[in-house]
């Protein structure tokens, strides 16, 4: 029974993050009806932000990580305006090959210097011991950050004017631009913050556990079950997918091998888009 | 009110309108010449080289083909976007592999086998995941494939994560491991002309036809008397059951299956690549498509200056041609000289 608590405890602390980086990918659908196939490697890029001005620098990974979320606004504006911008009217096919590739110059570049060996940001605060369960503390203030952010994201969609815009332009697109939303800005600010928070999770991610410049691929296809699962477009909704994720994995390997997670999460994903497209949570389709 | 003029009229237009079709039909016949030709002189390459090793590059090049233009049929034609097609060919691949490893059947019997796995699955698949329009579906294929390798990496008659090799025995049948390989370039070489011959079929028929209006408009298409549902999911299957007797054709080559190499998700990507590099929706695109990618990345490999970063300069030319040349290589040429759209089908 302890057990279990402490593998229950553990999933949801790690879901927290989950449904971070999920958060970022399910934005930019929501706003733009783009699946954005770079959202693994940006991961990665912010795994190897936090590892590079740590091991490098010696920065606090919690320190990096504001750098990290900056280069990462800022990256994801340049990939909507050299890659997006033009075929965001375009059929699926047009954007998803587009973000792919920008997923696959990533990868090159990220492989040709980083070599695909494995990294780690060795930096522990110790641990936490609650009766019997003993949980690391970056995993407590991973959690705690993730929330804290979404929270963040939460009141900046809803109380500031940039927050407001997007709203509108994912709401409609036209009607946003005939009351003077500037959208291609819009849009371009909120791919930015998609990628923001792709990279500051994954750079949370890597104060968790050892990482390559390929370990986004994993990420990114645990947020798009998220996504699924909360309803794409639907930022809290990827919170609570991003926690039910996290208690699945948690909860899975007390009763079957581990190996069985992912065909489960994998089964899970195409009946929930089989049955409920819109999502768990019913998030509106606009 | 018709006056006898506008009757007139109207039979002048049926005239044109039909005899525009008869020259059509003829055109389309000088439509396959292209295609076969590339497909033949790919296959009699190696005899006039004689050496393996351009046989080995060609049976890339062939694999390459076929899979795209099996997605073609798909993707370019009924414009749904298959991101996991890999799944047919490592389903295909696994279950033929699994009749000649553990059962002993021969490389005749279990190919078929692969095939209607594949086009098994596709169909059910079909029933289920086909009403997704756009990105949803695009999503859902990811998925399937991702839960077919997991599957399959815990599935223990199927060998779990070590997968199955074949006994070197087997090769003895087939007149020892260096006929096999001959023999095994032969087999696709017939797959890919058979293939592509489909392909152009397909494309000329009613069923084409219907399929490319559900590309333009499923709901307008509908309307005219299309019936989506089962067109899609023929569609769905016929893109399916090459890529799975191929898969098994392509292990037994191999001599061993795993799950990592046999539900590729990068390598589905690839298909997607090459049919969008020649122009999607076209027979002669995926070819093109096919020998042009291939032969990229053999040159990428081996130049020392790209060598390192060849994934990122094939991600830009990548984001390139979907910037700047969304209809392809044929595509474009079409549009550019429509002279000689008979021959560019």
């Amino acid at each position: 029974m302890d057990f279990l608590l402490t593998s229950i405890l553990d999933g949801l602390l790690l879901g927290f993050v989950y449904g971070l980086a999920a958060m970022g990918l399910t934005l930019i659908w929501g706003v733009m009806n783009v699946i954005n196939l770079s959202h693994g490697p940006i991961i990665s890029l912010g795994m190897f932000g936090v590892y590079l001005l740590f091991s490098g620098l010696g920065i606090n990974p919690y320190v990096a990580l504001i750098f990290v979320a900056i280069f990462g606004l800022l990256l994801g504006i340049v990939i909507y305006f050299v890659a997006v911008n033009r075929v965001i009217n375009a059929p699926h096919l047009s954007t998803l090959l587009a973000t792919f590739s920008v997923a696959m110059i990533i990868t090159g570049l990220g492989t040709a210097v980083f070599s695909a060996s494995p990294r780690n940001v060795d930096y522990s605060l110790g641990s936490f011991t609650l009766g019997s369960a003993t949980i690391p503390i970056n995993r407590i203030v991973a959690a705690a950050l993730s929330m804290l952010i979404t929270a963040g994201l939460y009141i900046y969609l809803r109380r500031t004017r940039s927050g407001r815009y997007i709203r509108a332009v994912a709401n409609n697109r036209n009607a946003a631009e005939l009351m003077g939303v500037p959208s291609v800005r819009i849009l371009a600010l909120s791919f930015g913050i998609g990628t923001m928070l792709a990279t500051v999770a994954g750079g949370l991610i890597a104060t968790l556990f050892p990482f390559t410049i390929l370990a986004g691929g994993t990420y990114e296809l645990k947020s798009f079950v998220i996504g699924v699962l909360g309803g794409l477009g639907n930022p809290v909704g990827a919170l609570l997918g991003g926690l039910i994720l996290g208690v699945l994995e948690g909860i899975i390997p007390t009763f079957m091998p581990a190996t069985w997670v992912p065909v489960i999460e994998f089964i899970l994903f195409v009946l929930i888009l089989m049955v409920r497209p819109q999502g768990l949570f019913g998030a509106k389709k606009s | 009110m018709s006056s006898p003029n506008d009757t007139q009229l109207a039979a002048t237009d049926t005239k044109t309108g039909l005899s525009a079709v008869l020259a059509q039909n003829a055109g389309s016949f000088v439509g396959l010449i292209l295609p076969v030709a590339i497909i033949l002189a790919l296959t009699i390459w190696p005899t006039i080289t004689g050496k393996d090793i351009t046989r080995e590059s060609i049976f890339t090049i062939m694999l390459s083909i076929a899979l795209a233009s099996s997605l073609n049929i798909l993707l370019g034609y009924t414009g749904y976007v298959s991101f996991g097609h890999v799944v047919f060919f490592g389903l295909g691949g696994y279950v033929g592999f699994y009749l000649m490893a553990v059962q002993g059947w021969s490389l005749w019997l279990a190919m078929p086998m692969g095939g209607l796995a594949a086009g098994l699955l596709a169909f059910l698949l079909g029933k289920a995941i086909l009403r997704l329009r756009g990105g949803y579906f695009a999503l859902a294929t990811i998925g399937v494939n991702e839960a077919m390798r997991a599957f399959i990496n815990n599935f223990k008659p199927f060998g779990g994560p070590v997968g199955m090799t074949l006994n070197f025995q087997v090769y003895k049948d087939y007149g020892g491991a260096a006929r096999a390989l001959s023999l095994a370039f032969y087999i696709l070489a017939a797959l890919t002309l058979l293939i592509v011959i489909i392909s152009y079929l397909v494309r000329t028929s009613k069923f084409g036809l219907g399929l490319l209006a559900i590309r333009e408009d499923e709901d307008a298409a509908e309307v005219m008397g299309v019936v989506a549902p089962s067109a899609k999911t023929w569609a769905y299957v016929l893109s399916a059951i090459l890529p799975g007797i191929i898969g098994v054709l392509f292990f037994f080559k191999n001599g061993s299956i795993e799950p990592v190499p046999a539900f590729r998700l990068n390598f589905s990507i690839e298909m997607i690549v090459m049919v969008m590099l020649g122009g999607q929706g076209t027979v002669l695109g995926p070819i093109i498509g096919g020998v042009g990618y291939q032969s990229l990345r053999g040159f990428l490999l081996t130049s020392p200056l790209f060598k390192n970063i060849q994934l990122a300069v094939a991600g830009a030319l990548l984001l390139v041609i979907v910037l700047f040349v969304p209809a392809g290589l044929v595509g474009w040429l079409r549009n550019r000289f429509p002279a000689l759209r008979r021959v560019l089908q």
